[in-house]
This record gives C-alpha cells, sequence and structure tokens, in this order.
C-alpha cells in the first residue's frame, strides 16, 4: 500500500511535465516565431493603396505639357465568378476564348480569393459598353486609373516616359513602389519622380475567412490618404519647342535655347523625336520596341547626349581667352595668305584675308587667325615643350570655366560630360614632347575637344551675360509655392572680365549681320542677332551644320545652339533655323522672310536623313561625331578621332550641296 | 434546520468550486469574444451562444449545489444502476439520435440535445470506483483487470459506434486511476510502447522498424545471456513486437476511417494539406501565435472572429484564447487546471474510501486528458479529435458532465470522515 502511495506523484509528475509540454509549445507559437503573427495579418489584413494624381508639367506659359487621363483595368476575382456568357464578354473587350481562357488560368494561378488585373488599360469606349453589361459577369470588375496624355505631342525625349517599375527600381525606392505601379523612367518624368508621383494613400481592411471586407483595422489609425503629385512648370516654350521640331523633322540634330540671365532651358529639341503618347497606355511595349528598332535612334537625348566638336562655333570662346591673356588686343592683326604653317605642316584656311584682326578674324571664321592667336598663347612664357605645356594647362582650365569637359548638372537624367584633354592626357597620346602646332586643331575647336548641343548653348549664354551663367535648367517651379532648387539661381563666373566680351559679340555681330559675314543667313530685320556658324567634319558622310548665337545683342534673351546632323556648311540649316526660333521667341510671328530664296516651309520639308547603309557590325567606326553611330560608345567618355583630326580643313570651303539656299 | 444545512456544505472544498468559478467564466468570456461581431455589437440576450452559455453555467451550479444535497452513499450504492442507465442512453442514442456532424451522438430533448457519451464518463468511473473499493479486489491477477478492462470497453465500444472516436479515447484515462489502484506498471509500458510502436510504424520504413527492434531486442539479450530465461521471454517479446507492426498497418489502413487516418498524417506531418483538414490546425496555429507575448487584447482577435478559426467557440476556443490573451491568458488558463487537478488527487489522498479515492483519480485523469488533448490539438501537437476543453467549450451537456463529475466528488470529500 505504501508502494502505491507513491504512484500519486507518478500521476502528478506526468500532470505537470505534459502541461509543460503545453506551455512550452506555446511559448514557441507566440512568443518565439513571428511565423504565425505575419500569417494573422496575411490572413485577415489587406492593403488597399490609392493612387494620387500624377503633377501636371506645364511649359513656362502655364500651358499643359503632360496631363493626366483617366483609364480603365478590368479586374477578376476568381472565386466569384460564376457560369455566364464568356463569348459576350470577349467581344466586348476584343479577346478571343483561347486568350479569354489563359488570363483567367492566370489570374486563378495568382489568387482564387483576391482581385487580379483581366484586362489593362481598356479605352473609354470599350469601358463604356462593358459598364452596361459588367452586371453580367459576376466577378468581374472596373478600376479606374490614369495615364499619361501629352495635349501638344511634342518634347517627348525632354518630357520622358513612364513605365511599370522592375524589380530593381522597388528596391532602389525602399518598398514605396508595388509590382504593376508606374514610375518615371526618362526625362523630366524620372528627374521629378518623386515630386511629380504624389504619396500613394494606404487603407488598411480586414477581411473574413469568407473574403467579405469587415471595416478598417485599428479604426483606420494606420491608414493614410493620397497625396497628388506637385504641378511643375517647366521653363520650356512650347511655340519655340514645337517650331524647333517642325524645322529639325526628317533630320537629325538638336535645338538647344536658354535664357541667358536666368539658366531657363527655352527649347529642347532633339530629332528625330516621336509622339509621347505613343509611349502611354496599352500600346507602349510595341511602340517602345518599334521606336527601339528605329535606326535613327529616337531614344538619345541628343542635346544631352550627342557628341559633337565645337568646331569654329568654339572660336569666341579661344578669341576671349587670348584677350584676357593679353596675348592680343583688338588691333593685332596677322596675315592669312590662304594657309598657316605649322612647323613643316601646312594648315589650309578657306580664303585669303590678309591682314586680319579679331573683329573680322570672329565674323570671317579665319582659321589662320586663331592658330595664330592660339600658338602665340601657347608660346607666351616660352616655346619650350614645358613651358607650353604649362600654359596649356592653364588655357584648359579656363575653358572648362565655360562647362566644357563635365556635365553642366541640368534637372535631367543622362547628361554627358565629355572629355576636354588635361596636359597629362596629351602626354600620354604624343608623349613627353609636344606643343601647340602638335594639338593645333584643338584652335578651332576640333580634334580633342567634345561637346553636348547644350554645352553649345551655354557658351552663348555665357557670352550674352558677358561673363557668368546659371545652370542650364528645365524646370522653373515646383507646386504651389514655385520653389525651386537654390542651385538654379546661383552664378557661375567665367573669371574674365566683361570688357573682353565686347570686341567678340562685335565680331560675331558681324557674322550675322555683315555682308562679309558667315552667318547672314540668321540675320534677322530689328533684331541684332550675334552669331557663329561651324561647319563639323563627318568622316562618315555630309558635314554637320552648327550655328551658336544670341539675340538681342543687348540685354539678350536667347541663346541658341542648332546643329543640323549632315546638314553642311554651318550657314545651310543650322542659322536659318536659328532665326526662325528665335524670332519666333522674340517678336511670337514669322515674317514670311526668304532666305536665300527658301521659305520656312522648305527648310520643314527637306529630308536631311542620312542614308543607312546596310548594317556592317564588323566595321570600326573611328569618327563617333555622328550621333547615329556613338550610341554604343555613349558610355565612353574618350574620344577616339584625335588621330584623323589632326589635319584640319576649314568649314566654309565646304559649300553647301543638294541643299535649299544655293546662293 | 440550521444544523441540517450546515451538513450540507460542511467540509465542502470551496478552492476547487472557485476554480471551477473562475474556469467556467473565462469559459463565457471568450465564447462571448469569439462571436463577437465590432461590426454589430449585440446586446446580451439568451438566445446568443454566450447567453446560453451563462444560462448553462448558472443551470450547472444548481445542479452542481444539487448534488451536494445528496447522501454520499446514493453514489457508491447507485453506482451500477448509474452505469446501467448511461450504457442504455448509449444504446438509444444509436437508434434516435440526431446526426450532427456526421456522428450518431445526441438525444434531442426539447430544444436541447443530450450527449449520453458526457453522461457516460461519471457513470463509468463511480462503477469502476465502486467495483475496486470492492472488499478484496487487488489489481494484480488477471481476473480483477478484466473485470475493469470490461467496465470500461463496454462504453467506448458503443460510442466507437457513433462513431465518435475522440470520445472513445477519453476512456483511455481510466488507465490511470487502475494504475493508482495496482495496475503494474508494465502493463502502461506495455500499451503505451504499442501506441508508440503504431505512430513509429507509420513514420519509418517497415525494414528500419523491423531492424531496429530486432536490434534492441539482440542487445538486451546480450545483456541479459547468463539468464536464460529472460533471453526466451526478451525474444518472444521481440517476435511479438515485430508481429504487431504489421497488425497496426493492417488496422491503420483498413479499419480507421479516411477522415481518422488524414488527420493521424496531418499530425505526424506525414502530409500538409492547407486547405482541407490542415486548415483547422493551420488556422488555430496562426490566431494562438498571433496573440503574441500579452495577446491581441480582449475582442482584438482577427483569426478567430472573422471565422478563419472553425468551431471557435467549441472545440477550439483555446484559439480564442490564446489570441486574445496571448502567452499570458495561456499560461493562467494552463495554470488554473493543473492546479485543479493536483487540487484533486490531494483530496482523493486524503480520502479513507477507497471509492472516493478512485472516482477522484477518475475526475482528475478524465479532466487532464481533455485539457491535454483539447489544447494539444489547438496547437498542433495532437490530432484533432474533436473533444471539448472542460467548462470553458461551449456546451451544455458537456459543462453539466464535468460538472456533476466534479460536485459528486466534491459531496464525497464532504462525507471524507464518515463511512460509505
Amino acid at each position: 500500500m505504501e508502494q502505491l502511495f507513491n504512484r500519486k506523484y507518478t500521476i502528478q509528475g506526468l500532470f505537470i511535465v505534459l502541461a509543460l509540454i503545453l506551455l512550452g509549445n506555446l511559448f514557441y507559437i507566440q512568443v518565439g516565431t513571428d511565423k504565425y503573427f505575419t500569417s494573422a495579418n496575411n490572413n485577415a489584413l489587406r492593403r488597399f493603396y490609392v493612387y494620387p494624381a500624377r503633377g501636371v508639367i506645364m511649359d513656362r506659359n502655364n500651358k499643359v505639357l503632360a496631363q493626366n487621363q483617366p483609364t480603365y483595368d478590368l479586374l477578376v476575382t476568381p472565386n466569384e465568378v460564376k457560369d455566364f456568357d464568356t463569348l459576350s464578354l470577349c467581344n466586348v473587350i476584343g479577346i478571343s476564348m483561347e486568350d479569354f481562357r489563359k488570363k483567367f488560368h492566370k489570374a486563378v494561378v495568382q489568387s482564387r480569393y483576391q482581385a487580379s488585373i483581366f484586362q489593362k488599360l481598356l479605352s473609354v469606349e470599350t469601358y463604356a459598353s462593358l459598364q452596361e453589361k459588367i452586371y453580367n459577369y459576376p466577378g468581374f470588375y472596373v478600376q479606374q486609373r490614369t495615364i499619361r496624355y501629352y495635349p501638344d505631342s511634342i518634347a517627348a525625349q525632354f518630357l520622358g516616359y513612364l513605365r511599370e517599375v522592375n524589380p530593381k527600381d522597388i528596391e532602389r525606392y525602399g518598398g514605396y513602389y508595388r509590382s504593376g505601379d508606374y514610375i518615371g523612367k526618362s526625362g523630366i518624368e524620372r528627374e521629378y519622380e518623386p515630386v511629380l508621383r504624389g504619396t500613394k494613400g494606404v487603407k488598411n481592411i480586414l477581411y473574413n475567412a469568407k473574403n467579405i471586407p469587415q471595416g478598417s483595422y485599428a479604426n483606420g489609425k494606420l491608414d493614410s490618404m493620397a497625396v497628388s503629385g506637385d504641378q511643375l512648370i517647366s521653363t520650356i516654350d512650347s511655340r519655340i519647342q514645337k517650331l524647333g521640331e517642325q524645322l529639325l523633322a526628317n533630320k537629325v540634330g538638336s535645338v538647344v535655347a536658354i535664357e541667358p540671365s536666368t539658366g531657363e532651358v527655352l527649347a529642347f529639341v532633339s530629332s528625330p523625336g516621336y509622339d509621347p503618347n505613343k509611349l502611354v497606355g496599352g500600346n507602349f511595349s510595341p511602340n517602345y520596341l518599334e521606336l527601339y528598332a528605329n535606326p535613327y535612334r529616337p531614344f538619345i537625348i541628343r542635346p544631352l547626349q550627342g557628341k559633337y566638336s565645337p568646331g569654329s562655333a568654339f572660336k569666341p570662346l579661344d578669341a576671349l581667352i587670348a584677350l584676357s591673356q593679353g596675348v592680343v588686343d583688338i588691333n593685332t592683326t596677322f596675315n592669312c595668305p590662304g594657309y598657316y604653317w605649322a612647323g613643316d605642316r601646312k594648315f589650309k584656311c578657306e580664303h585669303v584675308d590678309g591682314n586680319i584682326s579679331l573683329k573680322r578674324g570672329i565674323a570671317r571664321s579665319c582659321n589662320t587667325y586663331f592658330y595664330s592667336i592660339f600658338a602665340k598663347l601657347m608660346t607666351k612664357n616660352g616655346s619650350s615643350s614645358a613651358s607650353q605645356q604649362a600654359t596649356y594647362e592653364k588655357w584648359q582650365n579656363m575653358v572648362r570655366k565655360f562647362g566644357i569637359g563635365d556635365t553642366l548638372g541640368i534637372d535631367l537624367p543622362a547628361e554627358k560630360a565629355y572629355k576636354l584633354f588635361r596636359r597629362e592626357d596629351y602626354t600620354k597620346m604624343h608623349g613627353k614632347y609636344w606643343g601647340n602646332t602638335t594639338i593645333l586643331s584643338v584652335a578651332i575647336g576640333q580634334g580633342e575637344i567634345t561637346t553636348t548641343p547644350l554645352q553649345m548653348a551655354n557658351i552663348m549664354a555665357i557670352i550674352a551675360n558677358r561673363g557668368y551663367y546659371i545652370k542650364p535648367h528645365v524646370v522653373k517651379g515646383i507646386g504651389s509655392d514655385r520653389h525651386i532648387d537654390p542651385k538654379y539661381k546661383e552664378k557661375h563666373y567665367v573669371d574674365i572680365d566683361a570688357r573682353y566680351f565686347d570686341p567678340v559679340i562685335d565680331g560675331m555681330q558681324d557674322a550675322v549681320n555683315s555682308s562679309w559675314g558667315t552667318a547672314t543667313e540668321s540675320r534677322l530685320q530689328n533684331i541684332i542677332m550675334c552669331g557663329k556658324t561651324g561647319t563639323v567634319q563627318n568622316n562618315r558622310g555630309k558635314n554637320h551644320s552648327v550655328f551658336i548665337g544670341f539675340a538681342p545683342r543687348d540685354n539678350p534673351k536667347i541663346a541658341i545652339a542648332v546643329i543640323v546632323e549632315n546638314g553642311g556648311y554651318g550657314g545651310a540649316y543650322a542659322a536659318p533655323i536659328a532665326s526662325y526660333i528665335t524670332e519666333k521667341y522674340l517678336t511670337d510671328t514669322l515674317t514670311g522672310r526668304r532666305i536665300n530664296g527658301s521659305t520656312i516651309d522648305m527648310y520643314k520639308a527637306t529630308n536631311l536623313l542620312p542614308e543607312l547603309k546596310a548594317a556592317k557590325p564588323a566595321t570600326k567606326i573611328i569618327n563617333k561625331t555622328d550621333s547615329l553611330h556613338q550610341a554604343d560608345s555613349l558610355k565612353k567618355a574618350a574620344p577616339k578621332q584625335a588621330i584623323l583630326h589632326n589635319s584640319p580643313f576649314n568649314k566654309t570651303a565646304i559649300k553647301p550641296k543638294n541643299n535649299a539656299a544655293t546662293k | 434546520m440550521q444544523q441540517q444545512s450546515n451538513r450540507f456544505f460542511f467540509n465542502v472544498d470551496w478552492v476547487t468550486i472557485l476554480i471551477y468559478m473562475a474556469l467556467c467564466i473565462i469559459g463565457c468570456v471568450s465564447i462571448y469574444a469569439s462571436v463577437y461581431d465590432p461590426a454589430r455589437p449585440m446586446d446580451f440576450s439568451f438566445a446568443t451562444i454566450y447567453g446560453k452559455q451563462l444560462y448553462f453555467v448558472i443551470a450547472g451550479l444548481v445542479v452542481g449545489f444539487s448534488i451536494l444535497l445528496f447522501d454520499a452513499k446514493f453514489f457508491s450504492v447507485f453506482a451500477p444502476i448509474i452505469y446501467g442507465v448511461t450504457m442504455i442512453l448509449l444504446l438509444v442514442v444509436l437508434g434516435v439520435g440526431r446526426n450532427v456532424g456526421g456522428n450518431q451522438a445526441w438525444i434531442p430533448i426539447g430544444s436541447f440535445r443530450l450527449q449520453p457519451s458526457e453522461f457516460a464518463k461519471f457513470g463509468t468511473a463511480l462503477l469502476l470506483a465502486r467495483y475496486i473499493s470492492t472488499f478484496n479486489v487487488k489489481l494484480n491477477s488477471l481476473r480483477p483487470i478484466m473485470i475493469c478492462a470490461a467496465i470500461i470497453v463496454l462504453p467506448m465500444a458503443l460510442i466507437m459506434l457513433q462513431p465518435d472516436a475522440g470520445s472513445t479515447l477519453v476512456f483511455l484515462s481510466f488507465m490511470f486511476p487502475l494504475y493508482r489502484e495496482g495496475l503494474p506498471g508494465y502493463l502502461l509500458i506495455i500499451f503505451w510502447g504499442m501506441v508508440l510502436l503504431f505512430i513509429l510504424n507509420l513514420f519509418l520504413s517497415p525494414a528500419l522498424l523491423i531492424g531496429g527492434i530486432l536490434a534492441l531486442g539482440g542487445l538486451f539479450i546480450y545483456y541479459n545471456r547468463k539468464r536464460q530465461q529472460k533471453i526466451i521471454s526478451i525474444a518472444v517479446i521481440t517476435l511479438i513486437s515485430v508481429g504487431y507492426l504489421f497488425v497496426a498497418k493492417f488496422l491503420f489502413n483498413n479499419v480507421l476511417q479516411p477522415h481518422q487516418r488524414a488527420r493521424i498524417e496531418l499530425i505526424l506531418g506525414l502530409k500538409t494539406d492547407n486547405k482541407g483538414v490542415g486548415y483547422n490546425v493551420i488556422q488555430s496555429k496562426i490566431a494562438i501565435g498571433a496573440g503574441q507575448f500579452k495577446g491581441r487584447g480582449y475582442l482584438e482577435g482577427t483569426q478567430t472572429k472573422f471565422g478563419y478559426v472553425p468551431a471557435k467557440s467549441t472545440d477550439f476556443i483555446f484559439s480564442t484564447i490564446g489570441e486574445e490573451w496571448g502567452f499570458i491568458g495561456c499560461f493562467v488558463v494552463i495554470g488554473l487546471y493543473v492546479f485543479l487537478l493536483l487540487r484533486i488527487i490531494n483530496i482523493a489522498e486524503r480520502q479513507r474510501s477507497a471509492f472516493s479515492r478512485v472516482y477522484g483519480y477518475c475526475v482528475a485523469c478524465i479532466i487532464f486528458f481533455h485539457v491535454f488533448i483539447n489544447i494539444g490539438m489547438a496547437i498542433g501537437i495532437m490530432p484533432v479529435i474533436g473533444i471539448p476543453l472542460p467548462f470553458i467549450s461551449y456546451g451544455g451537456s458537456s459543462l453539466w458532465s464535468f460538472t456533476i463529475l466534479l460536485f459528486i466528488f466534491l459531496k464525497l470529500d464532504s462525507n471524507r470522515m464518515g463511512f460509505i
């Protein structure tokens, strides 16, 4: 009996041990792991997002460039679907039964109990006819959202486009985006994405096991309202933007116009362009692929990425540095016999100007004059290699102040810097001994100088401002208080005294307004336009036509750079196009001027697209100053054309062929 | 009269009654929470299930205190008759019973439904106590053990016919009072060894298991190689075990119902099934896990409230407690049970009469079996066999049968000084 009494402890011990097993398990489930807590929230708690309206983008005159339009998605919750007339639904939304089965299967795989998108981006018409019949299709319903609409169909590369986020974007923005959300992928839509998108609203709704909503979670304490995106007022003037795009139609090239006093970009034309509405809504993918495959590469943002030697357009800058360094004054003359001897090499000039001074040198674009001042500048501290190289280093630093050799920091993505050679770059290239004769072509903006159209326009803004610039930017007001980044108000001085600018501007005025000038095609009535043509050698085809300038001379309102690839002589296309845009901007009218017999419509109609040869992938493209061939090399900053460019040329000698501007 | 009423409540263990009432109140409160709909808060009404449960609790108290009015001798004298009546009810339910959820377990009486299997528990406990307390019965010979087994197996067989596996298994808990009264320990070891082998048989491949048993047998023989008699018995046991494996496999595949097989397989992790049988368990685990340490707060549980956990006010009431009161709440509830059970055992041991002691052990073991299996299935370590959590789960039959079970014991205890 004594023994049996002890069995009490066995049984009580068993109770305690088993109770501890229960408690141990409970401790693991409740405290030891979050797994079940998370599952519980996944079970019952669903987050719904309320999408805010994306910010509207306007031009500088408050004309809408990008707005929103409603579109409709058809959603389906598979377990709510009952038997219905499938064929009639297929007919309404225009898909085949086969597609229907596929899409429905996809929705079932995704979730039986949660709604998923069945058909995206229904048109307003489809929506209207669907709305009448939707009650026939249990389990289907329509959700509204907005997509972009660009009323003027202009400035595609400037505005950019939206696209569904990819996993990388989702990661980069720390979970703000969910699969299926849209994000700005290029242009202003990308740069100002955080401002434009606004903030999504969240609703936390509790669901019961039968998938019926049971009201908001925690009385809506964790819910938030959607906050609309801010509106952006861009600096673009849609009038001249549109005109620029028309003038560059069927041509490869760029127009960049800047308001010198503010750095605001007035026109940003990249040609060939495309209709931005093509990259919106249901046809995004086919259109994107088509544009991507277009051999003229409409996705290159040429104002920021086009890589051009400035050519003669560089000469005003050259002259400014020479003046400020005291190498020449306005009366210093050099003799131009039609060529220039550099050591034993003969560099041709296109015309015989005799004794020529600064003002006329610019107006005539005399190569000999600029070779001479460059040589004089380089040797001013001695003509030994070492001292010339030291002088070069100082010179290139001055050039750099004009925004060459680095990005300008515009508020758009994908801006390219391109390279301005430093002393050590040349030493690497030519060895220890080199001097002005070795690198003479930089004197006329060829060789180891490459710039973007934006940089060229900015140089004109600097000259128009007599010595400073404000970083070019494309947005002049964000949101209701119209603020902008203060860095776009700062003046950047080039450290050249204002008095040196007048002689150079005189020369540029003469280039346009004198009988001997090279840019007479851009002459305007009642407005003093200052400018400079350039003709950039293109080894692959016809030379590129370049014009840079500003107007009016006093208190300039617009600085402009125009590049027309394969346009030949600078006065042939770039100069007249620049003049039309300037005229439109300053007077808001276009007089029916004829330039060398051509009307504006003839310029618009001319087709200068280069003929495309059958693809020859094996051919090495040595000279990539032609934007059609640079796409693959955009990432490499180092120019490779130096060897070929060592032999200089004179732009004016190449007569315009096959264009409307024959004299 | 004064003396008379004193006699009824004299020596009653009020601590046990207090714990009992605490558990009943936790039950009502949890049932209210389990059906509470935040969108439509209801006024109290006896038509709702928590209203009914409150009614059951009050009626239960009346029943319980009525039992205290009985003479203590009544229960030992009438034990065979009570047992007989409950057996008849078990037979009746097979004939006129209403089929609820696949089991023919309910006899409709007016608006209530009576579940005879609940009452069979204390009927069996009484007769078992009566038999064991009979002079000269010692549980170390075959005959008394067989008689005890018969008393237990009869209701099991009748309940199995309903079929209600959960309630059937409850009767296994009578094994422990028998053990206390002298049932040889090795019988228990053999029984649970068979259960263990049965489970392992489902887990492991037959070759591995047979190999393991033979190796173990060989090892025992090696250690007892000097004692011939032991060698023989070990060899016999080994061979019986191997034979048992095949029988067990056959029973599992041919006797158990598919849903029972599925539940056992699920609990052993042989199958995963998140939508079918496993749904209940997974949702219950999620609900309890969601409670974390402090719980979501009373009436704040989402899993139990929004219908993710089925049978949330009956068999899975513990998920409501786990979700809303967290680990702290679970600890308190399990703690109350353990305290109650240890107290019952201690009270049983202070009885002079063997009848009272055996009955006390029966009460403790039945309650414990329910608690362990019920909470075990709510957290996924026991098969879902659908037995209620004593005093807490919704249901009149279950609450009353536990009340009667407990109060008979309290009555016996209050009379511990007298002779039965």
